[in-house]
């Protein structure tokens, strides 16, 4: 018999949409460099700037503002570093890659609830009048809340600040519009929409000017050298618009169906369990539930035994023991941050992997309550 | 072995006999194979370490780092993957030098890089980057051979030296420096030899133990691999420092952070493997075609210069000029070849190449310079072919007389 297998981790990574797998496969089997002035250099060049074209649509974008870069890490880099800009201020539940950027980056606190304090932001701009960058996600990795993005944009801007938005995981699950967040700069990763990985792009609103942060042959109009990923920019491209086409029919609602019932029945079993940022508005895929009392690594790895593929928090950060730094932020008490999975859905989840989780879930809950129950008592 | 010029004829439609892979090389059918179930179904995430799709990943990256590593003689620890040569020679070079300002050893100040003139833009680049932050870059001329004088180098080299870059095989003439000569006057002057191998990787031996290698570069896609990769080779004994370019999740040991995309990581192990394993067969192979084809032209256009050092430099690799013709009415006049001037990353812009200036070549030699790439996929049709199709082509320009002339 084979193991059933249920994959609720598309934070992480997304499988490859069918789309993405016949440009991705298509593209391998051509060659030619973007930069080379032959036939098949030319056609390189061509599909490169279609490709540039589809990802901008996704987000209402310039094509001439999108910078194709090795992904999310690297855009979030280029955005924080090539802006230029003297004062850096970011929330305190950003990822990784834009909290590690820069040691001096000033940090917003956020609510219980995972979003920005506005009221902060406004003092912190206010109290120093260096050129800012501001630097707030659309949507967490780990909680799914979603921030304000356009009210952040406002107060940046009135600020003189330019505004720069970690849209990583909200692309291709909900609808991102540069024009409405009115953001100067926006991150996206392919991968996270199901495009390959290695490959994203950083959005350049027309007046913002970008430092390169990798030098050389001048590509991506000088803000990003190196030979174009010519497959990566393809399934990017597929990925983009396959997400853009279905996140409006189905994708969206199915996705946050199906999150629903999830959410439900876990809490009907189990009372005590609490679902994260449940009062605010969050990505329709993503589920962060505390099981008090009881690991967060306990949990995933007995939901693997089973079967079922959930993560503990951000998979970059994996490998770093430690509760994570995003429910920290939001001031959950230990017990709580500790013991906190991330389920991620995705446009291919099923009612019947649901079910699969909720019986994995359902026998790990019935084999760690008695110590969970004590853990509380004690 | 010339075709005939129906033979010639028949070739508008088909696809131009690709002689361009020093800009980027065709993905093998193996290496293509390797990497398609981890599109699909071995997607997970190598950094997840809660499941087994991603520990599957992880393992096959770990897998595929260990072959990046036999091919250049290094441990597995030592390899950083990147996103190409263009990142990883930034990496190099800033990452060292970054280092060296923030920690630096005792009172000795170490803020002086050497690069050859010939260096690939993204090397000059980035050493422009660093002038620009306050080091010192001293630039180092080279022999009309296109290679490096050990002793020019060695008189070069300060107490203030942190790093010295010079390009394994050329992307443009393809000349192949003394590796060996150069990381020994390094390593005892105790100053870090970085080389950018991206076109010398996999198509000649190289060994970081034996040519004292302190960083090296790689790209993927030069080696039948992926786009999109490639790798950085870090020394641990003794230890090279560098501070990363990319931060976040601190992946690579901390020095690259990004999800590592598990596909083209497998692939560019695969294609190190393959290269490993091909390259006593394929290096003499190639580079009889190349002299096939070196032959062929020199019998039609017996006025050819070759620029560069002929003996010395990668099996594949031909640069010439025909004098009177400059290199973008022949490229506009044989179409039927993909061929190019310079290096693909500049050679968008019409601007003598700045690698044939420094050999001190005239100004309309320079403009006339072709590079010629074979590879693993080049067959001798399609060589005598190209070879026909060039002279022609010469033929035809000079025909029609000055009209696309010298200049």
């Amino acid at each position: 018999m084979t193991r059933r297998e249920t994959y609720l981790d598309w934070n992480a990574t997304a499988p490859l949409r069918p789309e993405t797998v016949a440009a991705v496969t298509a593209a391998l089997r051509d060659c030619g460099n973007a930069s080379s002035v032959h036939r098949w250099g030319r056609a390189a060049r061509q599909r490169v700037e279609n490709a540039r074209e589809i990802v901008a649509v996704l987000i209402g974008a310039d094509p001439e503002g999108v910078a194709f870069v090795s992904g999310g890490t690297e855009a979030n880099q280029l955005a924080l570093l090539g802006s230029g800009r003297e004062r850096i201020v970011v929330s305190a539940v950003e990822h990784s890659s834009v909290l590690q950027a820069l040691q001096h980056a000033e940090r917003i606190p956020v609510s219980a609830d995972g979003i920005v304090d506005l009221g902060r932001l406004e003092e912190l701009l206010a109290s120093d009048p260096r050129p800012a960058l501001v630097s707030v996600m659309l949507a967490n990795n780990e909680t799914g809340a979603i921030q304000p993005v356009a009210d952040i944009a406002d107060v940046a801007h009135r600020h003189g600040a330019l505004f720069h938005c970690d849209a990583v995981q909200a692309a291709g699950k909900i609808p991102v519009d540069i024009v409405a967040i009115g953001a100067d700069l926006i991150s996206l990763s392919a991968h996270k929409l199901g495009g390959p990985p290695g490959i994203g792009a950083l959005i350049i609103g027309g007046s913002v000017e970008i430092a390169p942060m990798i030098r050389g042959g001048g590509q991506e109009r000088g803000r990003r050298a190196g030979s174009e990923n010519l497959p990566g920019v393809a399934g990017f491209a597929a990925a983009a618009d396959a997400a853009r086409h279905r996140l409006a029919d189905y994708e969206r609602a199915q996705a946050q169906t199906l999150r629903d019932s999830l959410e439900a029945a876990v809490l009907a079993t189990a009372p005590e369990a609490i679902v994260i940022g449940a009062a605010t508005p969050r990505l329709p895929n993503t589920s962060a539930i505390a099981l008090p009392g009881v690991s967060a690594e306990t949990q995933v790895i007995a939901l693997d035994l089973d079967g079922v593929m959930v993560s503990a928090g951000a998979a970059c950060s994996s490998g770093k023991v430690g509760p994570s730094h995003v429910l920290q932020a939001m001031g959950a008490a230990p017990e709580i941050a500790g013991s906190t999975i991330r389920v991620s859905l995705g446009w291919s989840t099923t009612e019947a992997e649901i079910e699969h989780f909720l019986e994995a879930w359902t026998a790990m809950y019935r084999r760690v309550k008695p110590r969970a129950a004590a853990a509380r008592a004690a | 072995m010339s075709l005939s010029s129906a033979a010639l004829a028949q070739r508008p439609n088909t696809p131009p006999i690709y002689l361009d892979n020093q800009s980027s090389t065709p993905l093998d059918p193996r290496v293509l194979e390797a990497m398609l179930p981890y599109f699909t179904e071995q997607f997970g995430n190598p950094h997840s370490e809660s499941h087994v799709y991603g520990h599957n990943a992880m393992a096959a990256i770990e897998a595929a780092r260990g072959e990046v590593a036999r091919l250049i003689g290094a441990d597995p620890r030592e390899i950083v993957f990147t996103s190409g040569a263009t990142e990883s020679n930034n990496l190099a070079l800033k990452g060292a030098a970054h280092f060296a300002r923030a920690h630096p050893v005792g009172d000795k100040v170490r803020d002086h890089l050497i690069a050859m003139t010939t260096e690939h833009k993204c090397v000059l680049e980035s050493a422009a980057a660093l002038e620009r932050e306050g080091f010192a870059v001293s630039y180092l001329p080279v022999e009309p051979s296109g290679l490096v004088s050990p002793d020019r180098l060695a008189a070069a080299i300060t107490d203030r030296t942190l790093l010295v870059s010079i390009m394994a095989a050329h992307n443009e003439i393809g000349v192949i420096q003394p590796l060996d000569e150069i990381g020994a006057l390094c390593r005892s002057r105790g100053v870090l030899f970085h080389t950018d191998a991206a076109q010398a990787a996999g198509k000649i031996p190289l060994d970081v133990e034996a040519m004292k290698i302190d960083l090296m570069s790689i790209s993927g896609h030069k080696i039948y691999g992926p786009k999109g990769v490639g790798a950085l080779y870090v020394r641990r004994r003794p230890r090279v420092r560098l501070l990363p370019l990319i931060d976040g999740g601190g992946q690579e040991r901390g020095l690259r952070s990004g999800t590592l995309p598990t596909p083209l990581c497998v692939g560019l192990g695969r294609a190190a493997e393959l290269a490993r394993a091909e390259m006593g067969e394929e290096a003499p192979r190639v580079q009889q075609l190349r002299d096939r084809l070196y032959a062929h032209l020199r019998r039609r256009i017996p006025d050819l210069q070759v620029n560069g050092e002929l003996e010395q430099r990668l099996p594949g690799n031909l640069n010439f000029s025909v004098p009177g013709i400059t290199a973008s009415a022949l490229i506009e006049a044989c179409q039927s070849v993909a061929m190019s001037t310079g290096s693909a990353c500049t050679s968008a812009s019409v601007e003598p190449s700045y690698v044939l200036r420094a050999l001190g070549l005239p100004d309309d030699r320079a403009n006339a310079s072709i590079r010629l790439g074979l590879g693993r996929f080049t067959t001798a049709t399609e060589v005598d072919f190209a070879a026909e199709a060039i002279a022609a082509a010469v033929s035809r320009l000079r025909q029609a007389g000055g009209a696309f002339g010298a200049g």
